[in-house]
């Protein structure tokens, strides 16, 4: 028998199943992940130049103690019923101006929607889920108005046509048309969402 | 002619020898691409559930902060109360500001406008760590923020 010269070819088919078998769980493992959450803006340092006089009906005060209660003007509330509340207290409509609300004319609780502002204060022992728990009822009461507005003039859920508008892979053109439609519902209900000092007892 | 009838007779298997190289080289693509994770993080961080998010990309605009105590097995070093991480080291509340501006200065001056600070905290933290970091957000301009948290649609 002839001795072997060199060692004989590794089949190299199988090569690509493996090279497959790899791509494939990469692409599978592989996540882009892209964070969320509540958007705020907090207040500049900078005093405003003019001292703005809010009447206190126009304010709905949304107070945390340090364990977890809340105290809504005036009164203790539960976590459940704070975004229905927050609801009324925005679209209340006592000066009757604002055509679309739906609120029930109360003439002790916010003139519209543009004035009406909610102040949210807390203890510095509150717990922080407690505390984003809260600020999502607010926004989410924000955001129930807007989408009915959205609904009854554009067909369309306001959180859906911001989130377009805000993704740059929406082509421009409808990005131009979302803009003014986004502006006009964000008008209609202005977010004025203030968030005090924090008590410090 | 006859000739040239044979040749086209049969149509000749296409090589897939190369195959295995286009796919590695889609593998290492993705090799490389896939970050497992942006930062080793050395304070607890359970986000918050909420519902009404809004997501947050264009990661070049944002600055993160997170908020927790100590993981378990830092706990003898830096004992229970709740630290603030920013990129990969622990800093104390005065340092904070230090950082920011670093962090600030490094992104490009067209965007430093634009700025998101995403606030990272842990669920059992209290309110008063955040609203001092707030607060120092406040001096330095840096008013967009976003509280991270877990998207539950209920």
């Amino acid at each position: 028998m002839p001795r072997r010269k060199g060692a004989p070819e590794v089949n190299a088919g199988s090569m690509a199943d493996i090279a497959f078998l790899l791509l494939i769980f990469f692409l599978v493992t592989t996540t882009i992940e892209t964070d969320a959450g509540l958007d705020r803006m907090l207040p500049p340092i900078e005093p405003p130049d003019t001292d703005v006089v809010i009447r206190q009906k126009n304010i709905f005060t949304v107070n945390i103690n340090k364990n977890g209660q809340l105290l809504v003007e005036d009164g203790l509330m539960d976590l459940k019923e704070l975004r229905k509340a927050a609801t009324a207290f925005l679209e209340n409509n006592a000066d009757g101006s604002c055509a679309y609300c739906k609120g029930k004319k109360d003439p002790a609780s916010s003139d519209n929607p543009t004035k009406a502002i909610i102040s949210l204060k807390n203890d510095r022992e509150t717990k922080y889920s407690t505390y984003i728990t809260v600020q999502n009822e607010l926004v989410g009461a924000y955001n129930d108005l807007r989408n009915r507005e959205a609904q009854r003039l554009y067909k369309q859920d306001f959180t859906v046509m911001e989130q377009d508008y805000l993704n740059p892979e929406t082509p421009s053109s409808v990005r131009d048309d979302l803009k003014d439609k986004v502006k006009r519902i964000q008008d209609m209900f202005p977010q004025k969402l203030s968030e005090a000092e924090t008590s410090t007892n | 002619m006859a000739t040239f009838k044979n040749q086209t007779r049969h149509v000749p298997a296409i090589s897939t020898a190369s195959l295995p190289d286009i796919v590695f080289m889609l593998l290492f693509f993705f090799m490389t691409v896939t970050t497992m994770k942006d930062t080793d993080l050395f304070v607890e961080n359970q986000l918050p559930s909420a519902s009404e998010v809004s997501k947050l990309d264009k990661k070049d605009r944002v600055i993160q902060i997170y908020v927790g105590k100590p993981k378990a097995e830092l706990l003898s070093r830096y004992g229970t109360e709740p630290l603030i991480q920013v990129g990969e080291k622990i800093v104390q509340m005065d340092a904070l500001r230090t950082y920011l501006l670093e962090e600030i200065s490094k992104r490009p001056e067209e965007l430093r406008n634009y700025l998101t600070v995403s606030l990272k905290a842990d669920k059992e933290v209290k309110v008063g760590i955040v609203t001092d970091i707030k607060k120092e957000l406040q001096q330095l301009n840096l008013l967009k923020i976003n509280y991270t948290s877990i998207e539950d649609p209920s």
